[in-house]
């Protein structure tokens, strides 16, 4: 029987506020254990949180960004559960009056445009780390992380491949870095996700039983659990079992995932109004000057690449998928460099050496004047594309001047026409075979030709020259 | 003289004229306690040393001339669930044993800045939850009119200290009586401010829509000034209200012509003890020759208010209480074979019977299922209660109630009938459920010489009309100048 796939995700971003949520400890990644804490995130008795209103400033600031209603009053929940790392015992969310609801981001997926729904956003605290003491078979915990503001978008089970979740993702990691709500840096677990898959016959109306996917770290880990979820649900349906509902574990390494309990077993988390905060009471001119805030959102920003620096709609679409690639296009262009020139460079060289080194897209280690300097060199002719891509493999290294990149590593393009049509000469006169085979018509002996000239070059010929060069030499016997 | 007996005003006065030290106060106090503590049993911890420093330094001050606050190097006490930075702050909990904060109260910052020589921490019943002082897991706080009976609770040993002059003056919690019950059995005022008039920062939640901090003082005088100490707002309490609080000495007026006092028939019905009726009957005959104006009426709803504030209590008791859980601080057991077996053991082990039996209750109304029926039902029946106050504050400026249904009872009486002991809080729960202000103060004593105290109920932020009229019954009165013979 063929299936259809249904995927919901519920992603949960860090927020990139300078304080906590409840108390006025710094918001930051890593510092040394238990130093970005106080008595009120460690949740120790008789203390009180109070709203950080930048909190509630930033999940607007989302909704917004992604077509949500903001609500009038919002009002927040305790979720309890024990744990080690959750010192409240409980943890402070929203339950019944989320900040955002009713949104939509548009997703496009082999050419197929697709509208996603979000059924809501709020806001919630997140819990520490626990510190697995592998020699002393303790377990530690780190309260730093405890209290930093987290927002969960929740959407529609609107997807219906690993691709299109994967796009979502995407799509929405764009926003949140373009509306600096997020920073969304993946490897310190600032955007994380949780994935709900079902499948039914096609053509079936009701939803098949769903699982929940905890533990998935990257897009790539979403999209493989997600193909790997499905193909579990489907051999359990061919089979003639049935879904059990139930949360399961994805573990990257084995690329396989497991239960971690049943509906069962589920967690009664006792929602109730958190007693020691006031409802947040959202008006109109709270929302207009968040609105006033919004920047240039992703979509806006590619139909622009598109009509002011001519990039392709798919060119356009890619460098604009990430605030910090296109970014430092418009700071390339800004310094006069051509922005297809740019954009080419940002999409093939520089985005694998970004993957190859596992940065994230902000941490580019070189300025655009770099590349904007890089990208004369090579069109005044000093140097050729192909060295261009070991300078930027080299500002990748040590980043600095790519002319000094350029003299130190002797990359500088022979255009001197005298000193080429010297080895051109030689060349062709060292290879008769080929000489007569182009006269004979076959002129892929030219491209034997100028690959040898350019091998005595050293690969600092310049090849239009050479080419050029190398033909007029060919015809003159 | 004997110092400790006089009330706060009496010995501020003194203070400020120079004819006694802060030091000689704070002694007299210390002695005090040294020759009565061990039958009364107020407090858990004793903190002489910081006292004496303190009143050292408020001595300092006054040979340099330099002014004093109201209330300023007047030793005091304050109830153990309210943080001191350095002093051990227990709940009266096994499991909160050896906790020391590294922060203190609101409350705390503010007596600290004052000067105040805080001679100790107070017995309560364990986190706040009971009517006796029965379920503390150090000791059983002795009421001082007669040491085979509670002093109430759960501010006991609040309410005993000052009745027993072990302090001038002390503080204590509400959440549904706590301050006004005891202080009705031990014969001092006790005052719950409306909510969110004082913080609640530092103080350990038992439930935290309804607690409330107060003052136990020998007379409404001290109430006032106390009042004057710890109201204000405070930032870190999202619940605090940013209202400039006034000065409530100017409520000590002896006048209440034309005040309308409404009596709530329920609350002098079956089940309150027959000289407890008598006595409130009196104080209205005293307010009705002194010129105010007296009507009967009915709370319908108020036979409700005690499911509803037992499970909300609950509800509420049953989250805040759940971080105790053996991991970062408290009690932890000593056996246990996994994660869930060390919150498990911890907790049983850690707790008393009655702060489990409300984890209980509180975790059940919450649980999936029984929500609605239960708390939701409960947040339901709370806005009738707050609707029903209303209706009679437009009518009236002051409520009158008796503050318990019956006097002190025999420790052990209660303690095999929870239902039993929770009926103490009848007449003073919807108050918390409302967020209302309400005073108890000594109106009468019972056939064997037990204290009897009567509740004065107020508009939300109106302290000033109910110190006032405590103030002009205490000036017509002579029950509160009445002390245990110890």
């Amino acid at each position: 029987m063929n299936y259809e796939t249904v995927i919901g995700l519920e992603v949960h971003a860090e927020l990139s506020t300078a304080s906590k949520i409840y108390c006025g400890c710094p918001n930051e990644f890593g510092g040394e254990t238990n130093t970005h804490c106080c008595p009120i995130c460690t949740g120790m008795p008789g203390v009180l949180p109070v709203l950080n209103k930048k909190v509630v400033d930033y999940a607007i600031k989302a909704g917004l960004a992604t077509n949500c209603e903001i609500t009038k009053i919002g009002k927040q929940d305790r979720k309890n559960y024990f744990y080690p790392d959750l010192p409240k015992a409980y943890q402070t969310s929203q339950f019944d009056l989320p900040i955002c609801k009713n949104g939509h981001v548009d997703i496009e997926v082999n050419g197929v445009k697709k509208t996603i729904g979000i059924t809501r956003i709020h806001i919630e605290e997140d819990a520490g780390k626990l510190l697995h003491d592998a020699s002393g078979g303790n377990t530690l915990v780190d309260y730093n992380r405890c209290g930093v503001p987290l927002i969960e978008i929740v959407s529609e089970p609107d997807m219906r491949s690993p691709e299109e979740a994967r796009e979502f993702l995407e799509t929405l990691k764009s926003i949140l870095e373009y509306t600096g709500v997020s920073d969304c840096k993946m490897q310190e677990g600032s955007l994380r996700c949780d994935v709900n898959v079902s499948i039914r016959p096609v053509g079936q109306k009701e939803f098949g039983t769903r699982t929940e996917m905890k533990n998935v770290n990257s897009f790539r880990a979403a999209f493989r659990a997600i193909e790997y979820e499905v193909k579990r649900q489907t051999i359990e349906l061919e089979m003639g079992n049935l879904i059990t509902q139930e949360t399961r574990r994805w573990d990257d390494e084995k690329s396989a995932s497991y239960s971690m309990r049943s509906k069962e077993e589920a967690h009664d988390y006792r929602y109730f109004p958190e007693p020691d905060l006031v409802t947040i009471a959202i008006d109109d001119a709270w929302v207009a000057a968040v609105k006033e805030t919004l920047p240039e959102l992703p979509n806006a920003r590619k139909e622009r690449y598109i009509k002011e620096f001519n990039l392709s709609e798919y060119d356009a679409s890619q460098i604009t998928s990430s605030i910090h690639l296109a970014n430092f296009l418009e700071n390339c262009v800004a310094l006069g460099a051509n922005a297809k020139s740019v954009n080419n460079w940002i999409l093939s060289d520089i985005s694998r050496l970004v993957n190859e080194k596992n940065l994230e897209q902000s941490e580019i280690p070189f300025t655009p004047e770099q590349l904007a300097k890089l990208i004369k060199l090579i069109e005044d002719g000093t140097i050729s594309n192909t060295a261009g891509k070991k300078v930027v493999e080299e500002l990748f290294e040590n980043p600095r001047d790519p002319e000094i990149i350029v003299k130190e590593k002797g990359l500088v393009q022979i255009s001197d026409e005298g000193a080429l049509l010297k080895i051109v000469t030689e060349i062709i006169e060292n290879n008769p075979q080929s000489v007569a085979d182009y006269k004979a018509g076959k002129d892929k002996a030219i491209g034997f030709l100028v690959g040898q000239t350019m091998r005595a070059t050293k690969g600092q010929g310049n090849p239009q020259l050479l080419n050029k060069l190398v033909k007029e030499e060919l015809d003159k016997r | 003289m004997e110092l400790y007996k006089l009330t706060a005003h009496e010995l501020s006065s003194m203070l400020h004229k120079k004819e006694v030290t802060s030091v000689e106060i704070t002694k007299s106090v210390l002695e005090r306690i040294e020759n009565v503590e061990k039958s009364v049993e107020g407090y858990i911890t004793l903190t002489p040393e910081f006292a004496l420093e303190t009143a050292q330094a408020v001595d300092n001050k006054i040979s340099k001339n330099q002014d004093l606050m109201p209330l300023e190097g007047i030793p005091m006490a304050i109830k153990d669930n309210i943080c001191t930075n350095g002093i051990k702050t227990t709940c009266a909990s096994k499991i909160l044993e050896n906790f020391v904060p590294p922060y203190d109260a609101f409350v705390t910052s503010k007596l600290k800045g004052i000067n105040a020589p805080i001679i100790g921490k107070l017995n309560m019943d364990e986190f706040a939850m009971g009517s006796s002082n029965e379920n503390s897991y150090f000791k059983k706080t002795k009421n001082p009119y007669d040491l085979n009976r509670v002093p109430g609770g759960s501010s006991g040993g609040s309410a005993a200290s000052v009745s027993s002059d072990m302090a001038v003056y002390s503080l204590g919690s509400d959440t549904g009586g706590s301050i006004r019950q005891p202080a009705s059995f031990c014969g001092v005022v006790g005052m719950k401010p409306t909510y969110g008039m004082v913080s609640r920062y530092g103080l350990i939640a038992f439930a935290s829509s309804l607690d409330q901090i107060g003052s136990l003082t020998k007379d409404v005088t001290d109430c006032a000034l106390v009042l004057n100490t710890i109201t204000g707002h405070d930032a870190l309490d999202s619940t605090s209200v940013k209202i400039t609080p006034p000065d409530y000495t100017k409520a000590l007026e002896n006048n209440v012509k034309g005040l309308k006092i409404g009596v709530p028939e329920e609350y002098l019905g079956d089940g309150i003890n027959s000289s407890v009726k008598n006595a409130i009957l009196k104080a209205i005959e005293v307010y009705a020759k002194l010129g105010a104006t007296v009507e009967y009426f009915t709370m319908s709803a108020s036979r409700y208010a005690l499911p509803a504030y037992y499970i909300i209590s609950s509800a509420e008791a049953s989250s805040n209480l759940a971080r105790y859980d053996g991991i970062k601080y408290g009690y932890r057991t000593d056996n246990f074979k996994d994660l869930n077996d060390l919150y498990k053991q911890t907790r049983s082990e850690g707790f008393g019977a009655e702060v489990k039996r409300r984890i209980m209750l509180g975790t059940y109304a919450l649980s999936s299922g029984y929500y609605d029926a239960y708390y939701k039902k409960a947040q339901q029946v709370r806005t009738v209660i707050r609707n029903d106050f209303e209706n009679a504050f437009n009518k009236f400026d002051v409520i009158l109630t008796p503050t318990a249904p019956t006097t002190a009872f025999k420790i052990g009486e209660k303690t095999t009938d929870p239902l039993q002991m929770y009926l103490e809080d009848i007449c003073t729960v919807s108050i918390n459920i409302a967020g209302l202000p309400a005073m108890s103060i000594p109106c009468g004593f019972d056939e064997i010489g037990l204290p009897i105290g009567m509740q004065l109920i107020g508009k939300a932020f109106d302290e000033t009309t109910i110190l006032k009229a405590g103030y002009t019954f205490e000036q017509n009165t002579d029950f509160h100048k009445v002390r245990p013979g110890l």
